[in-house]
């Protein structure tokens, strides 16, 4: 028989009270020796409040039952923090990383069922707490983009592509407006990130992926260190091409005309920011067509929202 | 002949999980494999390799969905994306059922990212059950609920584990994923006989059957998929086999991935265990 619905909602209240208890429990940082914190938010013993609701076994106290899935808790996340980061990762340190993820999802956990979403907030974080990224704020700062750059361009949304006939056929330039493929990132940096990820990602091995099974490991063992890269601007579009992900150079007038194509400025204006500072450049017109064909062949361009 | 109403797939045979190391095999060589289990989370994506590497899979392959994140015991409201996502990888798949767990994960839209145990208590049953049947009406697919393994269990729990996973199929008439190396991983955990778990629960309602290595601790199993099926699984396995009747069957292997081979191997065993098995009588 069905119980009524005034109990049926007691029941579920309950079990939520259970689940927040556990949640509470299995995502508060570990100690420095990766254990459960001997204390319970409110300050008591958290041997007490656990076992309040979890059960103890022949061999097990509550506290080390649900200390089981505060572990796994965070060895999964942060593994793939590590996975998805390995260029920070490099340029912070083992430890440093793994100090800035627990900082990081203790701050914004997980909001999403998708894993692949773990770091979408980490950008936002780093910029309210920037010490994370001394004493290479702007290294760390173009890694972590260009490694966010790389988790969107690998499966990101593609909308069906413009040809570069369909682009400017009958169009009025100062008019025209173009969008990208929202998988496309375009991004100015400071240094040559783009070599280093690819040294980075080269020596990174494959790991386990999502399922239902756990590991039994602290984090990773530090690897030997690879040489910093050394300033240098650079302009990059991280877009995919036959699905696979590519990291793309851009010269700063062609970065210009993007990044004005994708805030929205019709194609005359956009092109006239790079001609600016091209003044000198006969040929310029000759490189603007070629860009553009290069990009249509991309399959980059698509409708303007 | 399928065993029963809720193993219209008798047929499925053995599958193998379909991951990311065996790719470039499977796509050169082809080989020979009743049907690949994918994680639908790693699919559920808008666009990429993920999806061309799967649309690739279903031109040779049969393919079923197994997800990790629908989290049918939570509390929270049913995620409307993730449904919709779902539902879209559905229709691409055109899988024959769809299984996921008889666990929680998220509380308040914070999500664990693991798939934790419930209380056994009748509320949660009448809960879980609801939401499965609102996920079935949504997706227009067969759901089968697996028995996740545990670590910890609940002062508050009002049955065994084994009754409330009757309690939950029966009450959302749904079927199920018999998880043999989970039972016997809590079953060591939470110290009860694995095979009353086996006797006791609806047989006509198995559906699929999963299958995994485990690693053991001093004082506990961990659910590692990272090694070869263990004996005392394989046992459970048969005498699952004899109480339910051929099963599609998948072997789990998701850390520490050996070859494609080797995989394989270990896969087809569970088939060679069906058919000396099924015609013995069931004893334990």
């Amino acid at each position: 028989m069905s119980p009524s619905p005034r109990k049926h909602s007691e029941g579920v209240k309950k079990l939520r009270a259970i689940q927040r208890q556990f949640a509470t429990g299995i995502m508060r940082p570990l100690t420095a020796d990766h254990q459960m914190q001997p204390k319970w938010v409110d300050g008591k013993s958290a041997r007490k409040a656990v076992a309040a609701f979890i059960k103890p076994n022949d061999r097990l106290s509550s506290f080390d039952r649900l200390e089981i899935y505060n572990k796994q808790y965070w060895f999964r996340l942060i593994d793939c923090l590590y996975e998805d980061f390995p260029g920070l990762r490099t340029v912070m340190g083992e430890r440093r990383f793994y100090d800035l993820s627990v900082a990081y999802l203790t701050k914004y956990p997980s909001n999403t069922y998708a894993l692949r979403d773990l770091g979408n907030r980490l950008e936002k974080f780093l910029a309210r707490e920037p010490q994370w990224m001394e004493p290479h704020p702007k290294l760390a700062r173009d890694l972590l983009r260009l490694e966010w750059a790389h988790v969107v361009a690998f499966d990101g949304e593609a909308l069906p592509p413009l040809e570069i006939d369909a682009l400017l056929d009958g169009g009025d330039p100062a008019r025209l407006r173009l969008g990208f493929q929202p998988y496309i990132t375009f991004l100015a940096c400071d240094y040559p990130v783009d070599n280093f990820i690819i040294s980075v990602r080269r020596r990174e091995e494959p790991q386990g992926e999502a399922s239902n099974a756990v590991a039994e490991r602290a984090p990773r063992k530090t690897q030997k260190k690879l040489k910093l890269p050394k300033p240098e601007k650079i302009y990059l579009a991280v877009h995919r091409s036959e699905n696979s992900v590519w990291y793309k150079r851009l010269e700063p007038e062609a970065y210009l005309i993007c990044t004005g194509l994708q805030k929205g400025l019709p194609l005359q204006t956009a092109c006239e920011r790079a001609f600016r500072r091209r003044k000198a450049d006969a040929d310029f017109g000759v490189t603007l067509q070629n860009w553009f064909a290069q990009w249509a062949s991309f399959g980059w361009f698509c409708r303007a929202e | 002949m399928p065993a029963n109403r809720f193993n219209n797939f008798t047929h499925y045979g053995i599958g193998i999980g379909l991951r990311v190391p065996h790719y470039q095999h499977i796509l050169s060589r082809k080989p020979t494999v009743d049907w690949f289990e994918i994680i639908s989370e790693n699919f559920m994506v808008d666009a990429g390799r993920p999806l061309q590497v799967l649309d690739q899979i279903l031109e040779q392959y049969r393919v079923v969905q197994h997800g990790v994140a629908m989290y049918l015991g939570s509390t929270d409201g049913l995620n409307r994306e993730h449904m919709k996502k779902l539902k879209r990888l559905v229709k691409r798949t055109n899988t024959p059922w769809l299984s996921d767990h008889l666990c929680w994960g998220s509380v308040d839209g914070r999500y664990t990212h693991d798939l934790l145990p419930l209380p056994y208590t009748f509320a949660a049953a009448a809960h879980v059950a609801q939401r499965i049947r609102e996920v079935r009406d949504y997706l227009e697919v067969p759901i089968l609920v697996e028995n996740v393994s545990s670590y910890a269990e609940f002062h508050a729990s009002e049955m065994s584990e084994w009754e409330f996973l009757s309690e939950v199929v029966e009450k959302a008439d749904a079927g199920i994923l018999l998880d043999v190396n989970n039972i016997y991983v809590s079953s060591q955990n939470h110290n009860f006989n694995p095979y009353d778990y086996l006797n006791n629960i609806p047989h006509h309602r198995v559906g699929q059957m999963h299958i995994a290595g485990h690693s053991k601790f001093e004082k506990y199993i961990l659910d590692t998929h990272d090694h070869p099926v263990l004996d005392p699984v394989w046992k459970m396995y048969a005498h699952a086999t004899k109480l339910t009747g051929a099963t599609a069957t998948l072997l789990e292997w998701d850390d520490r991935i050996p070859s494609f081979d080797e995989v394989h191997r270990e896969a087809l065993k569970a088939g060679k265990f069906c058919k000396d098995l099924l015609h013995e009588p069931v004893t334990a």
